[in-house]
């Protein structure tokens, strides 16, 4: 005990008199560890706090605290009460001691155990006592921590205080200047306002002193020591000046002020904060400001130079009608929300109809973002505006403007919060009537998605309106020409179609078949006159399949379309209907973007699984079966066609309903294995099978046979289909000695059957590469296997990706990067003369499909090899060098500014290649040339330019852009004004 | 530019931007001979130039109309008019030499480049038409290494980059 006290005087010692910081420490873990309490060590500490000395008195006063800030846990009630009284009366005592008495006092504020009572009469002391303005930084920041503490654990008994409190604080924040105190200070007045803290008769005051800091403007220091953004300090603030409905006399006047500035960002608070405020305030608190804020946000949007202030301003004016449209109404109290929107109309809706129609589309966005505040708001608005559009439509002749007219009641339709009413939807929807029979393009567009608008709204359109509708849009899918148009309109009947599907299936169905099936009347007299007619029906078919695709979402609408798909397919392979070839690829195309986008329902999946394959499956092999002996000529053999097929069915199996997909797989296979294998010329379609997860049967004897049929079949879609598929499979077989004994079989094989040696390279690639360098020096298979490197690279469209469940492992190209380049680096510096663009080719294919981020840090060790790429005479070579290039080129490494003469050259020897895609890709990577640092490119400049004029008269215009664009930068580097 | 200094025109009537030319089937077909035409000159132009005065591009504010751009390819001429925001726009010149150095810098150099103000819409209309003809003139104005920079500044693309 003894030995205690004395360690425990000698520590007081060396701290106060020793001036040695880290004993302040020692002593807190000697509280904490019990060896000495707080009393003892007040009692130590005596001498000094009770010394003339200042500087002594703050110092043991500054130990106190220290130790208190460790171990305030430990207090009971007794001491904290006692230590209170002390801090408070050292409150009153020299300057210099105010800093160490906070840290004590915020050490207690912490404290659990504080008695009742004490927080009061603490905040008493100090907002009488202490300024805390003249206080340095950290001391205000302990301030605002004692009242954030104390208001979290003493919230009834502050209350207490009443407005004295908040009088208290207002004195303590009013001009605080530091960041990091604001946002502490921000943090007590938000609490204040949020917990419902007496404000009394300082309200305006609490207001003062927060918003002379509205709005923020703050920039960081550079490196950003605290970490304290603008927004951060924005959204506190703008917490708090939005927080009652209190601050709305002084906070409105204050916004539309602040509009008036030229700030942007000024703007763009003021109006972010008028959003916010109007969640919480009501009519009775905007009243007096309506005319002021609408002046402020019409000039915003109608004198708008950015797009972020005119869209921030709609959303306040949205905010401020739905605010409006909340209130309660007294029966003699004026309607606000009435009054408000006549205001807004008398501005705006004078604009509608000017002759010239320069104002209509700020006036109309002002309109609708009235609208869209609340129902009531919208219909007031379209009750008022509405009918003069329609007006205004009639008397108008010009198309430009009747578009204009339409596009502004479209974004009305979707404005409108609930509903239109039924008489303005009348009207809309003989505007749209009469737009469809316009003949303008853009007039007919514009109709076709007003129309989707209206249809969206429910309950709006009655059944007859629809069968108009569908009236008028056959009509335009049937006779219209334009492509744009005819997309419109497919758009819009697929819209509509998934609402209104009987309608469809009723009118619009029968009408394409029976148009489809017509016979382009045979005119023999003129030749000229025929080819056009024969075009202008293929045309007429094409718009109707592909209408038929975009209708059938509904399980209902794809039972009856689906038929029509598969007797086009029908007839057209039985000759009774002439359909090109080309009218049937579209066929199977609708067929798979139906399967794409349809609903998965069993009753789809049934249609598609046993109706539509099936009767794919036998078209196809009716066709093939019958081919040589008849004279007639089905197109189903074409190769396009199966290959359309194939997607057809592979959708259908991954998207739909997965048993079903199973038993059309183990039937696919029954039909291939037990069937006479070479009578089918058309193997593509067992390649859907490796989309399925589950197990196929008869795994063996179907990999045997697609291996014979891979070497041996002379048909070249057999056989490429046939490794395809059997690489699909061999992806998904398990890894093990089975696997690898596969492998080796196949690489004999294939090894002594070159010539189908593209395809089923793809089946392992690490094995195949060494086979594969043995063939890069053959003079004539070497190309072919430089473009199998590319094959290996790339995600096959077909069976090796991932949507059909295939095996990729990650970071495969990665590996097979590293693997390889240094190989093929090697063998480039081996080779002799005529055989290095066979190196090139394969580096180039490879490095190209490398992600991008890993090129860029791959690139530099190969670009002497990739510059000797850029003068390889193949374009293929060439312009994969090119896009190799570029991304690099954005952020040059020193290796490529060292070769920049060489670069330069080759790359405006490049933009006269005959190939467009070249000249396009090198005049890019000239533009990007023009960003390196200024002195290593400014001595090209001339030679650049000089260069460029010539492409600047190329003879298509997307080199010419590009041209321009480089051409433009290169001027500007090294001239005044511009780099 | 515009800073805290008074704008000759603070309000001007913004017009909506017409959208980016649509790709057509020809444009990639290496075998056909693509004409430079109206729309391809006016894209030069809108892309790049901003009025000195405004944040804003040359086609928002209506100073260059695609109508008001005619180009012969076989004869190798150009000719555009502009109108500036205002009638005594003192910018006028400065716009039009912007407009003519960038038509300078992206057209082959067979075309002859004639840029004039639209009949009517400025005061001292054949006074600016007739320096902006002046070959000479041109030439001097671009030595002028002030003027020349903000003749730059007009025609860095702020948008784009």
């Amino acid at each position: 005990m003894a030995a205690n006290s004395a360690l425990l005087l000698s520590l007081v010692e060396e701290y106060v008199s020793g001036l040695q910081d880290s004993k302040a420490k020692d002593t807190a873990r000697g509280v904490k560890d019990g060896q000495f309490t707080v009393l003892q060590l007040v009692e130590a500490l005596g001498f000094s706090l009770t010394n003339s000395q200042t500087y002594t008195r703050a110092r043991g006063v500054q130990l106190l605290s220290e130790v208190l800030h460790e171990c305030y846990g430990g207090l009971n009630e007794r001491e904290v009460e006692v230590l209170i009284a002390f801090y408070e009366n050292r409150l009153k005592d020299h300057h210099a001691i105010i800093p160490p008495v906070l840290q004590g006092l915020r050490a207690l504020t912490k404290c659990t155990a504080l008695p009742p009572g004490s927080a009061v009469s603490m905040l008493r002391s100090l907002f009488q006592d202490v300024h805390v303005q003249s206080l340095m930084l950290a001391d205000r920041a302990c301030v605002y921590n004692m009242l954030i503490n104390l208001m979290e654990i003493r919230e009834a008994e502050l209350k207490g205080l009443g407005a004295d409190f908040v009088f208290g604080f207002v004195q303590s924040m009013d001009g605080e200047r530091d960041p990091r105190n604001l946002l502490l200070a921000f943090q007590v007045a938000k609490t204040i306002i949020r917990r419902g803290y007496e404000l009394g008769k300082f309200i305006e005051e609490l207001f003062e002193v927060t918003s002379c800091y509205f709005p923020i403007d703050f920039t960081p220091p550079p490196n950003d020591p605290h970490g304290i953004t603008k927004e951060e300090l924005i959204q506190m603030l703008r917490d708090v000046l939005t927080g009652t409905p209190l601050f709305a006399e002084f906070l409105l006047p204050l916004i539309i002020e602040k509009l008036d500035s030229d700030v942007q960002s000024a703007k763009l608070d003021s109006l972010q904060t008028l959003t916010a405020c109007l969640s919480q305030y009501e009519h009775k608190d905007l009243a007096e400001f309506l005319e002021g804020l609408w002046a402020s946000l019409r000039r915003e949007v109608f004198q708008t130079t950015s797009e972020k202030i005119e869209s921030a301003g709609l959303a306040a004016l949205t905010a401020l009608t739905s605010c409006l449209s909340r209130s309660v109404l007294n029966s003699d109290s004026e309607d606000s929300l009435c009054t408000f929107i006549n205001l807004i109309l008398e501005d705006c809706k004078h604009h509608l109809s000017e002759p010239d129609l320069k104002l209509v589309w700020p006036s109309a966005k002002l309109l609708q973002a009235a609208c869209s505040g609340s129902s009531r708001a919208s219909h007031l608005v379209t009750a008022a505006v509405m009918p003069s559009l329609v007006e205004q439509y009639s008397n108008r002749t010009q198309c430009a403007h009747r578009r204009t007219l339409l596009e502004v009641v479209q974004r009305f339709i979707q404005a409108v919060k609930a509903s239109l009413s039924t008489d303005n939807g009348e009207c809309c929807l003989f505007m749209v009537f009469s737009a469809l029979t316009e003949n303008n393009d853009s007039l007919q567009i514009t109709a076709t998605s007003v129309l989707t608008s209206l249809a969206q709204q429910t309950g709006l359109l009655l059944d007859s309106d629809i069968e108009l509708a569908v009236d008028h849009l056959t009509r335009l899918l049937l006779t219209e020409e334009d492509d744009r148009v005819s997309l419109a309109v497919v758009q819009c009947v697929g819209a509509l179609a998934a609402l209104h599907p009987a309608t469809f299936i009723t009118k619009l169905i029968p009408r394409l078949k029976n148009e489809m099936f017509s016979e382009p009347i045979k005119q023999d007299d003129d030749n000229d006159n025929k080819a056009s007619e024969q075009q202008s029906h293929h045309a007429v078919r094409q718009r109707c399949l592909s209408a038929l695709a975009a209708m059938s979402t509904q399980s209902s609408v794809v039972q009856e379309s689906t038929p029509v798909l598969l007797e086009v397919l029908g007839s057209a392979h039985t000759g009774s209907v002439d359909f090109s070839v080309e009218e049937v690829v579209l066929a199977c195309r609708s067929l798979q973007r139906i399967a794409e986008q349809v609903q998965d329902t069993e009753e789809t999946g049934r249609c598609f699984h046993e109706i539509i394959i099936p009767r794919l499956l036998s078209l196809a092999l009716q066709a093939a079966l019958q081919d040589g002996s008849s004279d007639r000529y089905s197109p189903l053999v074409e190769e396009v066609v199966l290959s359309a097929i194939v997607p057809v069915i592979s959708t259908s199996c991954s998207r739909l309903q997965p048993t079903l997909a199973g038993q059309t797989a183990s039937r696919a296979v029954s039909l291939f294995l037990d069937g006479d294998v070479s009578f089918l010329p058309d193997n593509s379609f067992p390649s859907h099978i490796q989309l399925l997860k589950v197990e196929v049967p008869r795994m063996d004897h179907l990999l045997s046979q697609l291996e014979e049929m891979s070497c041996t079949c002379s048909h070249p879609l057999s056989y490429t289909s046939a490794a395809k598929c059997f690489a699909g499979l061999v992806n998904k077989r398990a890894q093990g000695d089975s696997l690898d004994g596969l492998i080796q079989n196949t690489m004999k094989r294939v090894c002594s059957e070159l010539d189908s040696a593209s395809s089923p390279v793809r089946t392992q690639a690490f094995t195949l590469m060494i086979w594969l360098f043995s063939l890069l020096d053959d003079a004539e298979l070497g190309p072919m296997a430089a473009d199998s490197f590319s094959l290996l690279m790339s995600d096959s469209v077909d069976v090796l990706n991932r949507a059909c469940h295939a095996d990729i492992r990650i970071m495969y190209r990665q590996r097979f990067f590293s693997e390889n380049s240094a190989k093929l680096v090697q063998g480039f510096n081996n080779a002799p003369q005529e055989k290095k663009p066979n190196y090139l080719k394969a580096l180039s294919n490879i490095v190209n499909k490398l992600p991008k981020q890993v090129q860029v840090t791959e690139l530099p060790a190969l670009l002497s090899l990739l510059l000797e790429a850029l003068s390889c005479p193949d374009q293929a070579v060439q312009l994969s060098t090119l896009s190799c290039l570029q991304p690099v080129l954005i952020d040059p490494p020193t290796a490529l500014i060292l070769q920049l003469e060489a670069l330069v050259s080759r790359l405006l020897a490049l933009t006269s290649s005959p190939a467009m895609d070249v000249r396009i890709a090198s005049l890019c990577c000239i533009h990007a040339v023009s960003h390196f640092p200024v002195h290593e490119v400014l001595p090209f400049r001339a030679r650049v330019l000089r260069a460029l004029a010539r492409p600047l008269d190329d003879k298509k215009r997307m080199v010419r852009r590009e041209a321009v664009q480089a051409r433009a930068e290169w001027f500007l580097l090294g001239s005044p004004g511009g780099r | 530019m515009s800073g805290g200094t008074h704008l000759e025109n603070a309000n001007p009537v913004i017009f909506q931007r017409s959208g980016e030319r649509l790709l057509t089937a020809t444009d990639e077909d290496e075998d056909i001979h693509d004409p430079i035409d109206d729309r391809e000159i006016f894209d030069i132009l809108f892309v790049s130039i901003n009025d000195p005065e405004h944040p804003l591009s040359l086609e928002e504010l209506n100073v260059v109309e695609q109508v008001r751009v005619m180009v012969n390819d076989a004869e190798s001429t150009v000719g555009i008019e502009f109108t500036p925001t205002i009638p005594h726009c003192s910018m006028a010149t400065l716009i039009g030499l912007s407009i003519k150095v960038k038509l300078l810098r992206s057209l082959p150099e067979r075309f002859k480049i004639d840029v004039s103000i639209t009949p009517g819409t400025h005061a001292s209309e054949d006074a600016v038409n007739k320096q902006l003809a002046d070959k000479e003139r041109v030439a001097a104005a671009l030595e002028n290494s002030s003027l020349l920079e903000v003749v730059n500044q007009c025609l860095t693309t702020s948008r784009s980059t």
